[in-house]
């Protein structure tokens, strides 16, 4: 088993050996820039077709907790590219500090993440057969609800029912049900990129460790510190998904709300 | 018929050292990261997922030799070519020239000691065992009915059948591809030997470099839409289902803007082959070679941008099936450059015979047939008529059988003295070699008819009128296995009685062919050095052949 | 290759530049997507984050200082990102919604008839 910092045997020299790591990791980036893709189109098909439907379920979402995950995370960007600053600079002792602070600042992401999603859940807002976009209006007292706020949703709701109910395509739905269908699909695609995304962010998380774990035997400086280089571009890529994330889910009609 | 002087000085001796002697065991070889190794492995497997594949297709063709579908019933009839496409072109054309040919010759094409990243690729190989096993546990467990293309609502909500583990198994045999992929276009860039200049590269390196691009930009897309596809069936959701106001349309946009350009991976790599063979086997240079390396990397981008000639009849925009018509014709422009650059390097060539000649030979003009047929299929008023007929499946067989099939049984043929030392037997081999195009031919020309006729595919049963095509076909599968099943039997033969091979029995001019036969682990002892044009059959005097002059020795070329 | 050699190191000034831009642009589009814009929302909320991605890939993934090959890469990346949204976008956005029963018999009839 090779040593961190030596040659593999397939190389010529160290730097053909860092070269080709980092334009492996590009690569793989790429692929994942297809991956979320197809996730984005679906997206951009379901929205254009129902624009109303999302827009309701968007409002939905915390958008505290939302914007201040968004904080949180290009936080963790620049802590993690201070990392690789510490290391090409050979300030050996920041490194393992600053990949915590990344470490530290992902986990709060996490942890918001699994309260919003907890939050879905007792709203009824996960898809299934308990899927229901009128629970909150209907049982304000348990979702927290009310004044304008409470206004506010009902009117949203109602505009919904009346845009489904004149959809050209299908003039005798009945307003609710296809509502909740639609809503249903945006709650989908939230839960599947969301999802998609903070796997990203666990498996983001495992490498950290391991990176700190290395960073704090001193492993990293100016002459060898690749592995720092490349996970950091796999967090940033990360990050950018969440930077077009936020906005697509959380922000599509909070003029209304 | 001419046939190559064969350069195998006699009384040649097996290498002592080797890569399939260095280590013993079956650890040495299921944790080898060795790339000769690995493309042992895969080979192996996908001869395993052809079986697999080919015995579908025998039902399938026996089923077929009557009208009235006496074999098996209409559902298991579904069943058995859903899982015929998925057995054959996930895990059997997809992996098979790159997995096992490129991984073994790719290295040492262009001097380099191994790939890039050599546990990634072993790793490949690993998530292709478990990509498979899921599908074979489909497979086994109620068979899959819904067509290898998956379409929704079927294949996500009504479908009776084992969908979830065969959409878990494509979705996991996907990151094989992509991280093969990968591994190939890093490799390709960082890996060459000092004067392995891109200009430099064989033809074989350009088609697989541009398989990786399609490799890694277009498996990913699969793998999400499949994922959403298996979570609508799992979950209920609604992407794909009308019902709840999902679009299936959306489901073929996403999964042809993978499936399309998967063909061409199928493609691009048996180009590469036929690339190496026509100059080896014509004793010429290639005519053309920069034009067959841009086409390589036309035809994988162009590819990416036709996929919806798939959808012509299924409901979306007139605009936009015009868009995508004109350029699918576009997209046959970089394959014809190829077929006539090949022609014109046989053209006062000195033509040898050997099999894997037979093979290229037999590919240009399967594939052009196959090709030409394409684009009666990109017309949007012919394919009214021929979508979703006999002519499509005759169309994609030729291409995919009489196109990729041969190139890589011609590759196989090819590159077998320097993968096991040993040569073939020339006069069965090429006996096979006819036998197979033979019966390929009386399998799938009567397709064409059977398509222009009217015929529709995925049917389990015809009208009495098509019997007498019908049974043609079927016997031309008969003898198109047989094709199939002689090489396997010689070619195992072979490993073991066959005559020692040598270094460069043929003689060709590629790296590959400087190193023992077999090579050792690390392919070179040293690292070459390049200081010669590719194919360049002119120049080298010591490959022995008639009218060889010896150069003057070019500069060495910086690399990148 | 040289490049490596002479690695370009980005400043922590940059990057604490990048970041107050990043957070600035974040809030930027908290606060847009309160007012109603119409149409022009969605597209100021993808120009921003697309400005905030520019940003994070040039200084953060040191895009800016990269070789040439990698540059290529990440652009191919886009590319055909753009190539798979932009093509599929362009059939459902030329469609045409289905004609009601009504409107379909009132078309001629030479026009319903099938050869």
């Amino acid at each position: 088993m090779h040593r961190t910092g030596e040659l593999f045997g397939q190389f010529q020299t160290l730097e053909q050996q860092k070269e080709t790591a980092t334009l492996g990791m590009w690569v793989f980036l790429v692929t994942e820039i297809l991956f979320f893709g197809g996730l984005f189109l679906t997206y951009s098909i379901n929205r254009h077709a129902y624009p109303t439907a999302f827009g309701i379920g968007g409002n939905m979402l915390d958008l505290n907790l939302g914007f201040g995950n968004t904080i949180v995370l290009i936080a963790s960007s620049f802590t993690m590219a201070m990392s690789v600053w510490s290391a090409q600079t050979s300030h050996k002792k920041l490194v393992p500090l600053f990949l915590i602070a990344t470490l530290a600042l992902g986990s709060v992401f996490l942890g918001i993440k699994v309260v919003e999603y907890k939050q879905k859940f007792d709203h009824h807002l996960i898809p299934g057969h308990s899927f229901d976009i009128t629970y909150c209006s209907n049982n304000p007292a348990a979702c927290g609800l009310s004044g304008k706020a409470l206004e506010d949703e009902k009117k949203e709701i109602e505009e919904g029912i009346q845009a489904e109910k004149a959809n050209p395509n299908d003039p005798d739905a009945n307003g609710i049900v296809a509502l909740n269908a639609h809503a249903q699909l945006y709650f989908s695609l939230y839960f599947g990129m969301t999802g998609l995304h903070a796997l990203h962010m666990i498996i983001g998380a495992g490498l950290l460790l391991w990176l700190i774990f290395e960073a704090r035997k001193g492993r990293f400086d100016a002459n060898y510190n690749t592995p720092v280089d490349n996970i950091g571009l796999y967090w940033h890529f990360v990050d950018i998904v969440w930077i077009f994330l936020f906005p697509l889910l959380y922000l599509i009609n909070r003029h209304l709300a | 018929m001419a046939t190559t002087e064969l350069h195998v000085p006699s009384g040649e001796k097996m290498p002592r050292e080797h890569y399939l002697n260095a280590t013993y065991g079956i650890r040495s070889w299921l944790l080898t990261t060795d790339h000769k190794r690995i493309a042992i492995l895969y080979l192996i497997s996908v001869t395993f997922f052809f079986f697999v594949g080919g015995l579908f297709a025998s039902l399938i063709r026996i089923h077929l030799l009557t009208p009235g579908g006496y074999l098996v019933t209409p559902e298991t009839y579904n069943k058995l070519f859903t899982m015929h496409g998925v057995a054959m072109i996930f895990f059997f054309l997809i992996p098979s020239i790159p997995a096992v040919l490129g991984n073994f010759v790719i290295p040492i094409m262009i001097g380099a000691k191994d790939l890039a990243f050599p546990k990634i690729n072993l790793l490949s190989w690993y998530i292709y065992l478990v990509g498979g096993a899921f599908v074979l546990y489909s497979f086994a467990t109620g068979g899959l009915d819904t067509g290898w293309t998956f379409y929704t609502p079927l294949s996500s909500i009504y479908s009776n059948s084992a969908v979830t583990p065969a959409v878990i198994g494509i979705f996991i045999n996907g990151f094989s591809s992509i991280l093969t992929g990968l591994n190939f276009i890093v490799t390709v860039h960082t890996m060459r030997a000092p004067g392995m200049t891109w200009m430099r590269l064989p033809l074989f390196v350009w088609a697989h470099y541009a398989t990786s691009i399609i490799f890694v930009l277009g498996t990913p897309v699969i793998a999400i839409t499949l994922l959403l596809a298996g979570l609508e069936r799992m979950f209920h959701l609604g992407f794909f289902n009308p019902a709840y106001g999902g679009d299936p349309i959306l489901f073929q946009h996403l999964f042809w803007f993978y499936s399309h350009p998967a063909v061409y991976i199928m493609i691009l790599p048996a180009m590469g082959v036929i690339s190496e063979i026509i100059p080896t086997f014509a004793r010429k240079p290639i005519f053309g070679y920069d034009f067959i390396a841009a086409s390589s990397i036309g035809i994988a981008v162009i590819g990416f941008i036709v996929w919806a000639h798939h959808m012509f009849l299924t409901g979306q925009s007139t605009y936009s099936a015009v868009a995508f018509s004109f350029l699918t014709f576009l997209v046959a422009v970089p394959s014809a450059v190829k077929v006539f650059n090949w022609t014109s390097t046989l053209y006062k060539g000195s033509i040898a015979f050997d099999t894997p000649m037979l093979y290229g030979l037999g590919f240009i003009g399967l594939f052009t047939i196959g090709g030409l047929t394409g684009l009666f299929l990109a017309c949007l008023g012919l394919d009214i008529h021929l979508h979703d007929t006999y002519f499509v499946v005759a169309h994609f067989h030729y291409i995919m059988v009489g196109g990729a099939i041969m190139g890589y049984l011609g590759g196989i043929h090819y590159w077998w003295p320097k993968i096991t030392g040993r040569l073939y037997p020339e006069f069965l081999a090429r006996i096979a070699a006819i036998v197979l195009f033979i019966g390929f031919n009386l399998t799938f020309f009567p397709q064409f008819i059977l398509g222009y006729l009217g015929m529709p595919r995925r049917y389990h049963d015809y009208p009495p009128e098509y019997q007498v095509l019908n049974v043609m076909s079927t016997a031309g599968a008969s003898i198109l296995a047989l094709g199939y099943l002689l090489p396997m039997i010689y070619l195992t033969w072979s490993m073991r009685y066959g005559k020692v091979a040598g270094k460069n029995p043929w003689p060709a001019t590629g790296l590959e062919w400087t190193t023992d036969s077999p090579p050792l682990t690390e392919n070179f002892v040293e690292t070459p050095v390049v200081d010669w044009e590719v194919y360049d059959f002119e120049h080298r005097p010591e490959l022995g052949l008639h009218g060889a002059i010896a150069k003057k020795p070019l500069p060495a070329h910086g690399d990148d | 290759m040289a490049e490596h050699s002479a690695e370009h190191i980005v400043s922590p000034k940059t990057y604490a530049a990048v970041l107050t831009a990043l957070l600035i642009g974040t809030a930027l589009t908290v606060y847009a997507a309160k007012v109603d814009l119409g149409r022009f929302n969605i597209v100021l909320a993808l120009t921003i984050a697309t400005i905030k991605m520019t940003l994070v890939i040039l200084f953060f993934m040191h895009g800016k200082y990269s070789p040439r090959r990698t540059q290529l890469v990440i652009v191919a990346g886009f590319f055909w990102l753009a190539i798979m949204l932009g093509l599929t976008l362009q059939d459902y956005s030329t469609r045409h919604a289905e004609p009601s029963r009504s409107q379909l018999n009132e078309l001629p009839s030479s026009l319903l008839r099938r050869s």
